[in-house]
């Protein structure tokens, strides 16, 4: 049971209040009508699914309710940071340098 | 005699206890302090239990949790626990215990057949007979070997204990009370910090308990031991945990103990749960699991009688017990010798020491000729006789030329055996550390630490009493510092004794015999020999995973604990490849096996999963309404009168709603609240139709979908203000619906002004439905006009129901006039029962999810979930009038424009009359053209719901159908087992089609 | 290749197994294949098989990181069965259930498979008429199905709880007799045999680092440990790691990687006579032949490659099976690990030609690719033979995704109204 930050609570809780949403900083298109085949299988379905640091959603369910950012290494699954809805999305080769990997 | 091996004096049991207890049926006596092992031993017993394959008698091997042979069954109190070890059962008053894997007795076994046929089974044999002919598998072949193969009976009556849960936070966790342990935790505690210590042992103290020939502190290692236990329990900031397996290590330093709470009492407390789950988060953990002694790779090493040489000093010092009266001790490396001390001094003759050393140290050889010890150095065991027990051994000397001579036989009732130590690093691997190869000690040790914690003593492959303590102090001291920031001064206990032994062996023994007849085993439980081994590799098996899978070799119970190295030394020959190229298997958890019930907890009955309740759940169960389980939810199913059944009350229900009112508990329903300026923007971003029209006090069906064009939901929203809306949704879908909601609002569009709240639980519903509706609620209303001009259908206001405020729907799921009372859930019962006590003035009925389902199918309303399933568009389920033509987006438009969801041939939403008004289609039953389609034959579609229509005196049903809404009035079959149904299609609505009865 | 045989075993035991030849050999690579496999699981290795036995395309390499048999091969729960609900999905899985009867005289391997049936319990009236729907789709679709009372599940079942007074009662179940359970190694370990000894090349320890493509766009091989190897055609078949090995020929792809969690008990004598499934409380449970109740777990929230879950996914799924068999309460866990499932959208598996010439991904069988063994090796050799789908995977495409053509096994099921 991973041990997850919420940067709302600022605080440290057990998994089971959180609910993973996926890979992040995936927009869905302003104009849905405008976006073609492509765009919106990328949008709906295509993932990076990486064997390394991955930036994903999680939204402190038993909590506050908010959606967050983390990133997290997919093969230690340990969490090198974590950031509010909104803010861009970090530099992970740079994380991953800073984490001496 | 009684206890005909135990020493007159010493050990730690308690001998003013006397125990008696089962083995067997055979009625026999120990200490307390005992455990089942040291207490057979000390009644002469050793052999104990049969191994899986050969069925070959064995004994004790071990003293601790990594016992393979002698697994038992206990029995008490009618439940029965199959292949506990022996070793870690305590003994108590009446314990009842059975050997296993025998038939009709242990001491005769019919299996033991199989040994005699043993070279019929090699490794994997199976996977290369028992293939013609090919039907005998599942009939003949597999019901034989399943019968021979597990090892104890499973039981056979529902568990009647129970079990705890604990989570538990921390600042050091470790995890062993030998030395290291102890300095660790007491090093820990002084800062102040907060110390779980756990170890799977009945007493603290691990290997101090058995050391009788060092001192800590001028003390005996166990008095130090105990004093030092002392001095933790006095401390508030330590919490300690004996008979308490670590057994899983999870990420983020997230470790799972199991602790055995009342198992070792003879008459445990009710109250007390059997074990206990502790699931604790450490900030920093110190493993100190200690090592475990390996044996001796010879022919015959099995015999019941040979044992480990620290498992017979352990019985010697720590149970008072002498394993044998002429004891042989075959090592590989020093500390066997102490052993053979240790016995010496409690009079036990020890025939010889066989050292395969050719120069073990002179030291020990002195001592050994000052007790008047045989020594032999150089020399091997290669073979064993006796069968359930061994009486005598075969040594070998080993010549510089790498060959052995028989160096002759010689008499013994035991034989202690140490090829070494292996460190137990397996907590370590858990914490997805990766172990490295350390030649010298020949063992794997930990490396790099990946989690927060730290391996001390025996288990990082660090050995010696002094030294291991010195580790622990230091290792207990960094903990705290890492998780607290803080230091204190301890003083550290210096030892005498206890050094560190050198030497040890990997692999099989050499030796003189024919080495395709004899057999030295790996694995004793799962009966993997060295041979079975090399003909792995000689069959292409190169990876130790291989090796594993094919042999079985480290897959017992023991899980490969004794038998790991020794295997990999084996393999590693036979591919003549280095040991830290052939790989190592993954240490998987559990550490030992653990109970399932500890798993589960208390999450049984009704506490598997919450239940939730409507308010009208004690009135319903009063009058015998039947329930049904939907999502968490208990709901009404029917309310069956006098006797009738399912198909009588669901009649009578829907008719007596149709002539005059019936009442209806949907506070299952989900409801969001939505407020903000930006609302109706939101509702009209989420669901297909338009909302910024909708006037308040207006209600409107919505249809959600996902943004790949499919219907998830639905529910009636009623606008109570410019900037509020009452949303409902489906009693499944409303966490889902939430969930989804927020996170459109948070993270697509953060822009709108909005706050949405899930209110499920904050309303009690009252569905109100029928002709008589109105009149039945009218009393209790007020502030609402209730006249149909002034609240027409799909109107929505707030009120008060007998004084409580109240939202008031008018909507209709049954087509008949009706009202939905919201009322604050505390007085849902109020509500409930007044509503119930008014319906009977007017001849009404409560009525349940069964009758709302015919109710709504009559009227062709879809049940989403049920008519839909995940594939359905709005235009399949003809609901295109659902769809906000002007909209610029909602969520799901832009895949409904996808070319399949736009495609010809899609199913649609249909109705179906059977050409027999009286037949009854199935639910889930296929649809075709062909009268009677031939196997393979791709289904038209399929039946949706289907009930006996009480309005309509026939069955109808909805359907799924390909091009169905072309298909009205044509003619399909619904094939079935005994002959195909014919169908007509139809519209969805059955009745009432122009919908006058609602508009009243 | 020697065949296996009771004699042969007999034969061996007086030459002391001495004489037993090697199942499969440890070749280096060739500098060029018609073939490359990447991935020796069970799927890879029998599509190698196939290629080879009825393509005659003996040019093949089945490169593998680690060992073969090592991935969600050797670490699933062993369930086989085709009772899925869409004729798409039924048809799959219905060819490798015709497969699976006669594998172990095909292949010359015992590979255990047991039709001891496998029994989908309903606990609620919606789960009674997905059951229902399923089996009257089956009947039609000609996939053995049947629908069982409480009562009757009990006899088939007898450790099952069918008290009405349990959190969720059974109301019935449906029972395909012709599933089971095989022995998930020797299915890996058969298919290594025999398709060595039609010469397929299987190399181990020779992580695939690259997929070179040329200036026409073609696949021209694969980057390795031991180096290039050239290839005509590359079928990727690594399942948990089907993301990272497309990524490297610039494919991106609908598919996500969660933990999913497998258990086993000590070994007892015969207790549970065949596989029960839940899907609503999420139990899934046989017992092997060794003894060992075989017991399945769900998926963590998360993607992740490190084959290993939480322990409160193990405590919900220990919890569904001591409430449907109260008996097992008292038996203990010795062994839970962890495999890698590739999860499509739709739950389904993607068998397909890809946008890049001469590369084929066979992926995305998420919690249940293991039933499909044969027949998904079957198929997708014939995709890479023929440059174009057996009709049997035509509609598991990659493209579905973008028209919406779904093979929605999940969705079907729907969630309870």
């Amino acid at each position: 049971m991973l041990l997850i930050y919420c940067p709302y609570c600022q605080v440290e809780r057990a998994e089971t209040e959180f609910h993973c949403g996926g890979e992040a900083h995936i927009a869905r298109p302003a104009d849905p009508s405008k976006a073609s085949d492509e765009e919106w299988v990328e949008f709906l379905y295509m993932r990076n699914n990486p064997k390394g640091l991955a930036a994903e959603r999680w939204r402190h369910n038993n909590g506050c309710g908010r959606f967050f950012n983390a990133v997290r290494d997919t093969v230690s699954d340990k969490f090198l940071k974590f950031y509010k809805a909104g803010e861009p999305m970090p530099d992970l080769e740079a994380i991953a340098k800073e984490a001496g990997k | 005699m009684s206890q005909p091996f135990r020493t007159e004096k010493g050990g730690r049991i308690d001998r003013g206890q006397q125990l008696s207890f089962t083995f067997d049926g055979e009625q026999m006596q120990g200490h307390k302090g005992d455990t089942l092992a040291s207490a057979l031993l000390a009644n002469g017993v050793h052999l104990v239990g049969r191994s899986f394959k050969y069925h070959r008698p064995r004994g004790i091997v071990t003293a601790g949790s990594e016992e393979p042979n002698a697994l038992v069954g206990i029995y008490r109190n009618g439940d029965q626990t199959p292949n506990l070890r022996a070793t870690q059962v305590e003994l108590y008053q009446g314990l009842q215990s059975i050997s296993q894997n025998r038939f009709p007795s242990l001491g005769f076994d019919v299996g033991a057949v199989n040994d005699w046929l043993s070279p019929f089974f090699p490794a994997g044999f199976y996977y290369k007979t028992f293939m013609w002919p090919k039907s005998f598998w599942d009939k003949v072949y597999e019901p034989v070997i399943r019968a021979a193969a597990g090892l104890g009976k499973p039981p056979k009556n529902p568990d009647h204990d129970h079990y705890g849960n604990i989570y538990a936070l921390c600042d050091v966790l470790v995890a062993g009370s030998g030395p290291s342990g102890l300095a660790a935790a007491l090093a820990a505690a002084e800062t102040g910090a907060k110390v779980i210590l756990c170890d799977e042992q009945a007493e603290f103290g691990g290997s101090l308990l058995s050391e009788a020939s060092a001192s800590i502190d001028g003390k005996d290692p166990a008095d130090w031991a105990a004093e030092t236990i002392a001095k933790l329990r006095a401390m508030d900031n330590v919490t300690l945990l004996n008979r308490t397996t670590a057994f899983g290590y999870f990420a983020h330093n997230f470790i799972a103990l199991a602790e055995r709470v009342t198992e070792h009492v003879s008459n445990p407390d009710p109250k007390l749960p059997r074990e206990r789950l502790w699931q604790v988060r450490a900030k920093e953990v110190v493993i100190a699991t200690g090592a475990i002694e390996r044996p001796m790779v010879f022919p015959e090493n099995d015999r019941p009688g040979i044992m480990l040489a620290d498992a017979g000093r352990t019985y010697l010092n720590r149970y008072g017990v002498k394993v044998g009266n002429k004891v042989l001790v075959a090592t590989a490396c020093d500390t066997a010798w102490q052993a053979a001390f240790d016995l010496a001094d409690h009079g036990v003759e020890v025939v010889a020491i066989a050292d395969m050393r050719e120069n073990p140290p002179e030291s020990l050889i002195s001592i050994a000729k000052a007790r008047g010890i045989r020594v032999e150095s150089g020399c091997v065991v290669t073979g064993t006789l006796g069968r359930k027990r061994v009486k005598a051994a075969l040594l070998g000397r080993l010549m510089t030329s790498g060959q052995v001579a028989s160096a002759g036989q010689i008499a013994c009732d035991a034989l202690l055996m140490s090829g070494g130590w292996t460190p137990t690093v397996s907590l370590y691997s858990q914490s997805r550390g990766k172990v490295v190869w350390d030649a010298e000690k020949g063992a794997y040790v930990p490396g790099k630490s990946v989690q927060n914690e730290r391996s001390v003593g025996a288990a990082k492959g660090l050995y010696g009493l002094q030294a291991s303590l010195e580790n622990g102090y230091a290792a207990g001291e960094e903990a705290a510092k890492a998780a607290i920031g803080k230091s204190a001064k301890v003083t550290y206990a210096q030892a005498t004794g206890g050094e560190a032994g050198n030497g040890g062996t990997l692999g099989a023994i050499p030796h003189d015999r024919n080495a395709t007849k004899v057999r030295a085993w790996v694995d004793y439980q799962n009966d993997v020999t060295a041979k079975d081994v090399k003909l792995a590799v000689r069959e292409g098996m190169q990876s130790i995973e291989h090796i594993k899978r094919y042999t079985t070799t480290g897959m017992a119970t023991d899980q490969g604990r004794l038998s790991n190295m020794n295997a990999l030394q084996i393999a590693s020959g036979a591919l003549e490849r280095p040991v830290v190229d052939v790989g190592l298997t993954t240490f998987r958890l559990p550490y030992t096996p653990t109970t399932f019930g500890l798993f589960a907890g208390i999450s049984r009955g009704d506490f598997f999963d919450p239940v939730r309740k409507t308010p009208s759940h004690d009135w319903v169960v009063e009058q015998g309404g039947v329930f049904e389980d939907v999502g968490q939810w208990k709901r009404t199913w029917y309310f069956p009168k006098g006797g009738e059944d399912m198909h009588a009350a669901v009649a009578r229900e829907c008719k007596v709603v149709r002539e005059s009112v019936g009442l209806f508990d949907a506070s299952t329903l989900g409801k969001i609240e939505v407020v903000g300026p930006d609302a109706a923007e939101f509702l009209e971003r989420m669901y297909t139709n338009p909302w910024k029209k909708l006037a308040p006090g207006r209600c409107r069906y919505g249809l959600l979908l996902n943004d790949a064009g499919f219907i998830t939901d639905d529910g009636v929203i009623g606008r109570l203000a410019e900037d509020r809306f009452h949303v409902t949704t489906t009693t499944g879908g409303a966490p889902s619906v939430f969930s989804t909601m927020e996170d459109y609002l948070q993270t697509e569009w953060p822009d709108l002004d909005v706050w949405i709240t899930s209110t499920t639980e904050q309303y009690a519903v009252a569905a109100v439905q029928g002709p008589k509706a109105r009149e039945v609620i009218a009393p209790f209303i007020e502030r609402i006009d209730l006249s149909a001009d002034a609240f027409p259908h799909m109107s929505v206001k707030e009120g008060t129901f007998c004084g409580v405020p109240c939202r008031l729907f008018r909507i209709s799921f049954t087509g008949e006039l009706g009202f939905e009372i919201n009322v604050p859930r505390r007085h849902g019962k109020m509500m409930w029962e007044t509503l119930a006590k008014e319906i009977e003035k007017h001849n009404g009925t409560t009525y349940g999810t069964e009758s709302m389902h015919v109710l709504r199918a009559e009227k062709g309303y879809i049940i989403v979930g049920q008519d839909t399933d995940g594939t359905v568009t709005p235009q399949d389920a003809g609901m295109t009038w659902a769809i906000g033509k002007k909209k610029f987006d909602f969520v799901g438009k832009r895949g409904l424009e996808r070319s399949d969801l736009t495609a010809d041939n899609r199913p649609q939403f249909v109705g179906l009359l059977t050409k027999d008004p009286k037949v009854k289609l199935e639910e889930g039953a296929q649809i075709t053209t062909a009268q009677n389609p031939a196997i393979g034959t791709p289904a038209e579609g399929h039946v949706t719901s289907s009930y006996y229509s009480p309005a309509l005196d026939r069955t109808i049903a909805l359907a799924m159908v390909k091009n169905g809404h072309a298909l009205e009035g044509k003619t399909l079959y619904v094939p079935m087992p005994d002959g195909s149904i014919p169908v007509e299609v139809t519209g969805t609505v059955f009745y009432d089609k122009e919908g006058a009865r609602i508009n009243v | 290749m020697k065949r296996y045989s009771f004699l042969e075993l007999a034969k061996n035991a007086f030459s002391a197994h001495q004489n037993w030849g090697r199942q499969w050999r440890a070749p280096e690579p060739k500098a060029e294949y018609d073939v490359v496999i990447v991935g020796a699981g069970g799927h890879g290795l029998a599509t190698a098989y196939y290629l080879a036995k009825e393509h005659g395309i003996r040019n093949v390499a089945v490169l593998e990181k680690g060992w073969l048999g090592g991935g969600n091969t050797g670490r699933n729960t062993t369930i086989v069965r085709s009772n899925y609900l869409w004729e798409e999905s039924a048809g799959l899985y219905n060819h490798a259930i015709g497969l699976w009867q006669g594998l172990s005289q095909e292949l010359n391997y015992n590979v255990m498979y047991s039709a001891r049936g496998v029994m989908m319990l309903a606990h609620t009236v919606h789960d009674v008429q997905v059951a229902q729907r399923h089996i009257h789709a089956n009947r039609l679709a000609g996939v053995q199905n049947e629908w069982l009372t409480p009562e009757q599940a009990k006899e088939y079942c007898p450790p099952l709880n069918i008290e009405k007074n349990i959190r969720y009662p059974v109301m019935g179940a449906a029972l395909q007799r012709v599933g089971g359970t095989a022995r998930h190694d020797a299915v890996a370990w058969g298919y290594a045999r025999g398709a060595d000894s039609l010469g397929v090349d299987i190399i181990q320890n020779c992580a695939v680092t690259g997929i070179r493509r040329g200036q026409n766009g073609a696949v021209e091989g694969v980057e390795t440990a031991k180096g290039f190897i050239k290839a005509k055609k590359v079928g990727v078949v690594a399942a948990g790691h089907t993301s990272v090995v497309m990524d490297m020929a610039g494919v991106r792809l609908p598919l996500e990687s969660f933990p999913l969690q497998a258990l086993v008990s000590e070994p007892v004598k015969p207790a549970f006579p065949c596989v029960v499934m839940s899907n609503t409380i999420h139990a899934y449970i046989s017992q092997s032949d060794k003894g060992e109740l075989v017991i399945g777990a769900g998926t963590d929230q998360f993607v992740s490659y490190s084959q290993a879950g939480g322990i409160h996914i193990t405590n919900h799924t220990i919890d569904a099976i001591c409430e449907l068999f109260p008996h097992f309460r008292r038996m203990r866990m010795l062994r839970n690990w962890g495999g890698i499932v590739d999860t499509t959208p739709d739950r389904s598996p993607i068998l397909s030609k890809t946008p890049v010439q001469g590369l084929y991904v066979n992926c995305g069988w998420g919690t249940g690719g293991f039933k499909a063994t044969p027949g998904s090796g079957h198929v997708f050799a014939h995709t890479i033979a023929k440059d174009e789908p057996h009709p049997i995977n035509a509609p598991f495409t990659i493209d579905r995704f973008r028209t919406g053509r779904l093979i929605d096994e999940a969705a079907a099921a729907a969630v309870a109204h």
